[in-house]
């Protein structure tokens, strides 16, 4: 082949405790889709940060199309070609969608011109989108696609896209790959990082695989199967969750009209929210980020308030019962944000472990803290989910993610809930981590619990859920049996795709 | 280059070291300002941190340093429940005018009858005024939503115009020949709030401190509700995941805090201080603000800190009659400490580390 667009030698970053990366090297080429795949914590994101200049290798080296190429920042790494679309967004709610593309450029044109190219590049990769409109307005699918014309306005030579697709619904994904491969045609270069193997799969030229910050293999993944990539990167087999089909048992828990107003300007109101949810079933409730998950957690947990008769467990109204006294009577949450809602950062496993297991495990007498008991009942969470740490007294900011996904998760299973509502069990957890969750829930649903998972991830519901249900501003759509489902079904239930009529054209 | 890199695990050794730390920077700033203003530094120092304590008056000084500290940790031990909770507390200085002005009253109302319940009545009296004072705040914080911070603020002005009312008007001694100020309670048996031991400075408030810093360690250490107070300040998303009702903590943080500075109050103005005068308040409500920070709003800490404070004010008193050092100065200094001390607190969440050179 030619000169390879960027070639990267023996790139190695450390930081305390842990090498990032360990003398990485490979090459993309132009016009290609190259994957990097990897858990979480395998190195990926420090790469990228390193091509987009944003942070320094402590060794090794990289060229673009054979010169030496070495950002001293994003905005060096721009100069050259290289853009970057971040899976947090970075844009400003109460600015226009022109008005924030202004803002991530160098020297922005006059907004009337501006406007009139963000038309122009919407057009001609398919990306329908209004420069005038608030960006407060548009869906997590449209807020991509603003990232995505801001990176294309400075014609760049490779694209690195960061977990781009765990936002957007199944349309919204192929609208998305239609542009890519556009892009890739006219000779870009598009560095995709995700762990959906099924996507790298259709999308992607060649892929590598980074572990424990090494890179351990390169693949062409249309030649190699999913099972195999997740292999390369767990470094071992692991089994994937099984599901043992079960009769329902009765009626657990039931929502009849919940509606409630928003909690905050940019936060989303339910509208006559209706679900039944039996003893032994899983309940999935699919739906792009922002359309009620928290808000549903929230007034299933006591945290928000709602008529008495609007939510009912085992039959007995519990709407005006505040957290604890539905977790006296059985019914249990875990909420997506893991610092700061699930558990409060700063404090230790121990303390942790009283916040939501004070009542059920009985972690205090007469109002004072029974601190061994506390301290027990962490070991216990730590020793059956797997949860790496020093010990109960370390602080849950310390821990990596998905071991804190997994404390937060043991902590609430390990409590015998009658009825577990989850939002995001598996969010930013490793692919071993996430099996061993998703086989607990499959294991309590087992015990004949009943299980409400609250997820973006349509491929988790599809494993694990019985019916299927979808959230789409602030409405849950009627449940349906999950095996009777298509993904464009799916996709239809979740709201369709924004925009996706025009997008054809 | 020095750069801030956080630590993964905020640090022991630090939050320990840092108290002692700031009071070093404190007393090498404060020397060199004392430098500034011609004074001999060393001698400034010795004569504020060493005099009252070893010096040749320290009979004088040394009980005055369980007077001083005495309300001091009292109410500083009530702000640090709200202060670890979130709940901000500046108006313990009305709190504590309110109290004496309740437990005062109490006292003058009986005058002149004597009775071993009076002394128990006006206690009771102190911490209810206390209370009431902040419970203003705190409704009017549940019903409106309005901002603890300023009214409570705003009320110690309101307070200060009640106290000056009182001395000049309702409480004024009639047997006072036209000076402002109530009776002296040293004067009136029931009511005194005297030495339980002579000599020592040892009087109720100082018992009634002793037991704030104990059930405030008890509190926090092992009954949940303490535990529920610093989960809402710390995480207040997850507190109310946790079961937490923002509004009780609201009530019993200020409430606690206006009680127990209505209480310093009260057994100030019936001790030390003996009578309502227009310029009875002086300052402590505002100074126990450093010294819960000063003490890591730790019980324990706060009962040390209370002692340092006390002795700041002691020692600042002797360098001005001694060595003629501006009162300003004294005030300066206080204000240093707590300054140095939140600098350093970065230590603990934060380690300084010199920038890696850059790699081509």
């Amino acid at each position: 082949m030619t000169t390879p667009l960027l070639s990267i030698h023996g790139l190695t970053r450390a930081y305390p405790g842990v090498i990032a990366n360990d003398a990485v090297s490979f090459d993309i080429h132009e016009g290609e889709a190259h994957a990097l795949l990897g858990e979480n914590g395998a190195g990926k994101s420090t790469l990228v940060k390193m091509i987009y200049g944003l942070v320094k290798p402590d060794s090794g080296s990289m060229s673009l199309l054979g010169a030496p190429y070495a950002p001293a920042n994003p905005s060096a790494a721009r100069a050259a070609g290289v853009a970057m679309v971040f899976q947090h967004f970075s844009l400003f709610d109460a600015l226009s969608v022109a008005e924030n593309v202004a803002l991530g450029m160098e020297a922005p044109p006059p907004m009337r011109q501006l406007a009139a190219r963000i038309r122009e590049v919407s057009q001609t990769y398919g990306l329908p989108l209004d420069p005038a409109r608030l960006t407060g307005d548009l869906s997590a699918g449209e807020r991509q696609r603003v990232e995505i014309i801001r990176c294309l306005l400075q014609d760049p030579r490779l694209l690195i896209m960061d977990e781009p697709t765990s936002v957007l619904t199944p349309q919204e994904v192929k609208i998305l790959f239609s542009t890519l491969r556009k892009l890739t045609a006219e000779g870009v270069a598009i560095l995709y990082i995700s762990h959906k193997l099924d996507e790298i799969r259709t999308l992607c030229d060649a892929a590598t695989i980074l572990r424990h910050g090494r890179n351990v293999g390169t693949c062409v993944p249309q030649e190699t199967s999913a099972r195999e990539m997740a292999e390369a990167m767990v470094g071992a087999s692991f089994n994937a969750p099984r599901r043992a089909g079960q009769a329902a048992g009765a009626v657990a828990l039931e929502v009849r009209d919940l509606s409630l107003p928003a909690p905050s300007a940019f936060g989303t109101a339910l509208r006559d929210v209706s679900l039944t949810l039996r003893q032994g079933e899983i309940l999935g409730i699919g739906g792009v980020a922002g359309n009620g998950q928290d808000e549903v957690l929230a007034a299933l947990s006591g945290e928000r308030l709602t008529e008495p008769d609007t939510i009912r467990l085992d039959g007995a109204p519990i709407g005006r019962l505040d957290p604890n006294a539905r977790r006296a009577l059985g019914l249990l949450a875990a909420p997506e944000e893991r610092l700061g809602h699930a558990a409060a950062p700063e404090m230790s496993l121990t303390e942790n472990a009283l916040l939501s297991a004070a009542t059920r495990e009985r972690l205090t007498r007469r109002g004072f803290i029974r601190w061994g008991a506390a301290r027990a009942f962490a070991n216990r969470v730590i020793a059956e989910f797997d949860v790496r740490t020093p010990g109960p007294e370390t602080a849950a900011r310390a821990l990596s993610g998905g071991n804190l996904q997994k404390f937060v998760i043991g902590r609430e299973v390990l409590q015998r809930p009658r009825v577990l509502v989850v939002n995001q069990p598996t969010w930013g957890v490793d692919a071993a981590a996430a099996a061993a969750i998703r086989q607990a829930l499959i294991d309590l649903a087992a015990q004949g619990a009943a299980i409400l998972c609250i997820s973006q991830d349509l491929d988790e519901l599809l494993e694990i859920a019985d019916r299927f249900a979808a959230l789409n501003e602030g409405r849950l759509s009627e449940a349906r049996p999950t095996t009777s489902l298509s993904l464009d079904e799916i996709g239809l239930m979740m709201g369709g795709a924004h925009g996706m009529e025009v997008a054809h054209v | 280059m020095l750069r801030l890199e956080p630590r993964p695990q905020p640090s022991r050794l630090w939050t320990l070291t840092t108290p002692p730390l700031a009071v070093l920077i404190t007393m090498i700033a404060g020397g060199a300002l004392f430098a500034a203003l011609g004074k001999d530094p060393v001698e400034a120092i010795a004569t504020i941190f060493w005099q009252p304590l070893f010096g040749e008056f320290s009979f004088y000084y040394r009980p005055q340093l369980l007077i001083k500290a005495a309300p001091l940790i009292l109410i500083a031990i009530g702000l640090s429940l709200g202060f670890r909770a979130g709940i901000w507390n500046i108006g313990a200085e009305g709190q504590y005018i309110i109290g004496a002005l309740a437990g005062a009253g109490v006292a003058l109302a009986f005058y002149p009858y004597e009775s071993a319940l009076i002394f128990p009545l006006m206690v009771l009296a102190g911490a209810l005024g206390g209370w009431a004072w902040a419970m203003i705040p705190a409704l009017l914080k549940l019903r409106f939503g309005t901002n603890e911070i300023l009214v409570s603020l705003m009320l110690v002005y309101v307070a200060e115009q009640l106290l000056a009312a009182m001395a000049l008007g309702l409480m004024k001694n009639p047997e006072g020949r036209g000076f402002p100020g109530s009776r002296n309670l040293r004067q009136y048996d029931s009511a005194h709030n005297a030495e339980l031991i002579a000599g020592t400075g040892m009087h109720w408030g100082v018992a009634a401190a002793l037991i704030a810093v104990i059930l405030a360690y008890i509190l926090l250490s092992r009954h949940s509700l303490g535990f529920h107070i610093r989960l809402a300040g710390q995480a207040p998303r997850a507190a109310r995941f946790a079961g937490v009702h923002p509004g009780r903590l609201v009530v019993f943080c200020l409430g606690t805090a206006g009680a127990l500075a209505g209480l310093a109050g009260m057994f100030e103005v019936a001790g030390p201080a003996g009578q309502v005068s227009i310029d009875f308040n002086v300052g402590y409500g505002f100074t126990a603000i450093i010294v819960a920070f000063l003490g890591r709003l730790h019980p324990v800490g706060i009962a040390l800190a209370g002692l340092l404070m006390a002795l700041t004010y002691i020692g600042g008193e002797m360098a001005q009659s001694t060595m003629g050092l501006p009162a300003a100065a004294i005030q300066l200094f206080q204000g240093m400490l707590l300054f140095f001390l939140l600098a350093v607190d970065l230590l603990t969440n934060y380690r300084i580390r010199l920038r890696q050179r850059e790699v081509a």
